[in-house]
């Protein structure tokens, strides 16, 4: 099911703002559904009605974009994977930013998203680099960690738990737990409380 | 690095093992699912032929989509019926217990686990949705995941995570007449900010905390996510105790000694050690009323709203677009703020001890003018036990309406929504923009009796003045 993440290119997008809440990655009307399908034309739908066009998912110049570089506390809010699910299924496969909410991040990770960070300075150059030349690819090198657009080079960090699930191709760690089988077992039978309701 | 904490204690219990990439396989002894975050999940195990590794430990309702008014079936909004009956068949092809509609144990999932026991001291909990930090208040490890992650626990009841630092926040003192649970916490978040708990698992402690009933705990717990901290919790002391004894699923006869006394091993030794420690002065805590877009701009209700130049420059940028979007200048009071909807429920504030207290402030009042107020409580446990109290008959006869339990307006993806530029006076947890079912609604979070004392007056009004 998995593979390996070394590193992502692709035509970046700046969303430039702090505290962006999971609620305006995909508002809740749009979670009453079975399936993930279908969530990426939702992706910041009230935002976007209400910025008429110029929200940065609307315009023309970073359509097809594959890097999202945003600000501080992204993804904050409710644990809802369809955000990150949106984002993805919008066309980003990576994202940069000054730093990230705990279960976006880890939720992302689920998913094969790297979410890296890089301090305040980094991430308004590049999203300036990006603004001047949408048309420039981004890499993200989690690898040699670093953020490249053009002439422009950021040294970017990662948890390192989450770099070598990506790096090793285990990000979907589903598989692995699974095979524990014995240990989880043998785990639940030491705690007290799983025998007390037996 | 923490030692001799719950949590670190906690952990090590559930360790299973270290992953190669060098994340803890972690044993969840309690998972909680409900129909928004769960469908997805069921359907990634069939694509892999994998199965419920341990059924008994899962446990689901239904919370978020259910109507508060009529729960007839089907329910009448199509995508909301697929949802419940996705769930019905997923719980009922992996034999996973299901506390549906009209069980008498329906009702939000953070509401009902407690109250049936299941959630005690020394557990982990997981569950599909942010708010599980609650039930950290019983002295347990609970956090939220995704959708994913929730696939992860029904296939091998384990998640891969990253060890958690651990910050004590202490408050203590007495609580002031007015000041509930809830202000406490919107005060801890804005002073503390709302990545400020990022990477952290709070310990609240102090003479303030140890003082509170477990419903208040709760509150307090809940809230944790909104401080950036994915998980929340209170040592189990002899409330805890109290609270868990003889209900369904609380260990009886034999085990319940033996239970109490694992559960004050569990707890953080005097000597433990944390990554960081943070105090509080209860005396210091007003009813406290958000003004802007994040649950951290709080403010007591006779300040009045911020100014940039009051502000670190970090937090200026979100300031300005929280003006824009409430209608509220820098340097207005809040207090007089006029208010169009009130809402009383929710996994904040949505238990029997929430509804009694702003009953206390309804009764012999009415519901101003122009103002819709209903109260939704939090499951169909707390709405016998309020019925059987009267309180319904006061919040009727105040003005208020009186729902069936469920998520409601707190994130409105039942009918119950705002209305254009509407603003509420809400008693759950978050303030974001577009939260409450209108793209351009505003809300105010604030205490349950506070709510009530802004229904009544259909403005922004200090409690304290109606006690």
């Amino acid at each position: 099911m998995t593979s390996e993440i070394k590193s992502v290119t692709g035509r970046g997008i700046p969303l430039v703002g702090n505290d962006i809440d999971t609620d305006r990655i995909i508002p809740a009307r749009f979670l009453r559904c079975v399936t993930f399908d279908g969530l990426g034309a939702q992706a910041f739908a009230d935002d976007r009605a209400q910025a008429n066009g110029q929200h940065p998912f609307d315009l023309p110049a970073y359509q097809g974009a594959e890097v999202l570089v945003v600000n501080v506390n992204f993804g904050c809010g409710s644990s809802r994977e369809h955000a990150p699910q949106a984002l993805n299924k919008w066309g980003i496969r990576a994202v940069v930013g000054e730093s990230f909410a705990e279960i976006f991040f880890g939720n992302c990770v689920a998913i094969g998203v790297p979410c890296v960070t890089a301090d305040a300075n980094t991430v308004q150059q590049l999203q300036a680099q990006i603004s001047q030349n949408p048309g420039l690819p981004v890499q993200v090198d989690l690898d040699q960690m670093t953020v490249t657009c053009g002439d422009f080079v950021g040294a970017v960090t990662m948890p390192e738990g989450a770099r070598q699930m990506m790096l090793s191709g285990t990000w979907d760690a589903c598989g692995q737990l699974v095979a524990q089988a014995e240990q989880i077992q043998a785990t639940a039978a030491r705690l007290p409380y799983v025998n007390w309701a037996a | 690095m923490s030692r001799g904490t719950l949590f670190d204690k906690v952990w090590d219990a559930h360790t299973v093992g270290v992953l190669p990439s060098g994340q803890t396989q972690l044993f969840i002894g309690l998972h909680l699912i409900h129909e928004v975050t769960s469908p997805q999940a069921f359907a990634m195990l069939k694509d892999r032929g994998l199965k419920v590794m341990f059924p008994e430990r899962t446990i689901a309702t239904v919370d978020h989509i259910i109507p508060t008014e009529s729960r007839a079936r089907p329910l009448l909004d199509d995508l909301a019926e697929e949802m419940m009956q996705a769930l019905e068949q997923n719980c009922k092809a992996h034999n996973i217990r299901f506390y549906n509609v009209g069980s008498g144990k329906q009702g939000i999932v953070h509401v009902i686990a407690p109250e049936l026991g299941l959630t005690q001291p020394g557990m982990t909990v997981a569950c599909g949705d942010s708010h599980t930090s609650t039930h950290g208040a019983f002295g347990a490890i609970a956090f939220g995941i995704g959708t994913s992650q929730v696939r992860d626990v029904l296939a091998s009841q384990t998640l891969a995570l990253s060890k958690l630092k651990v910050r004590r926040v202490e408050v203590n003192g007495e609580l002031p007449a007015g000041v509930y649970a809830k202000d406490v916490v919107l005060h801890i978040i804005r002073k503390l900010g709302v990545k400020g708990g990022v990477g952290y698992a709070y310990e609240y402690a102090g003479s303030t905390i140890e003082r509170m009933s477990m419903e208040e705990r709760m509150t307090l717990c809940n809230m944790s996510i909104e401080g950036g901290a994915r998980c929340g919790y209170v040592n189990p002391d002899q409330v805890t105790f109290d609270y868990l004894k003889g209900r369904e699923f609380a260990p009886q006869a034999a085990a319940w000694d033996e239970a109490v006394v694992w559960w004050q091993k569990i707890a953080s030794d005097a000597d433990a050690e944390y990554d960081d420690v943070v105090v509080f002065d209860a005396a210091d805590i007003a009813p406290t009323v958000t003004w802007g877009i994040t649950p951290g701009q709080g403010i007591g209700v006779g300040e009045t709203v911020p100014t940039p130049d009051e502000m670190p420059a970090e937090e200026r940028a979100i300031a300005q677009e929280a003006y824009e979007y409430m209608d509220l200048q820098p340097g207005q009071p809040l207090a007089g703020t006029k208010i169009d909807v009130c809402f009383i429920g929710s996994c904040t504030n949505g238990r029997i001890s929430d509804l009694r207290e702003a009953a206390r402030v309804a009764k012999g009042r009415y519901v101003a003018d122009g103002v819709k107020a209903f109260v939704v409580p939090g499951s169909e446990a707390v709405k016998q036990q309020a019925e059987a109290e009267g309180l319904d008959q006061i919040f009727v006869a105040a003005g208020f309406e009186w729902r069936e339990p469920g998520c409601s307006m707190c994130l409105a993806m039942n009918p119950d929504k705002l209305v254009g530029r509407q603003i509420s006076a809400s008693s759950s947890n978050r303030n974001f923009k577009g939260r409450q079912g209108s793209a351009s609604g505003r809300t105010l979070l604030m205490s349950p009796a506070m709510v009530v004392a802004a229904a009544v007056t259909g403005q922004v009004t200090d409690v304290r003045e109606l006690l």
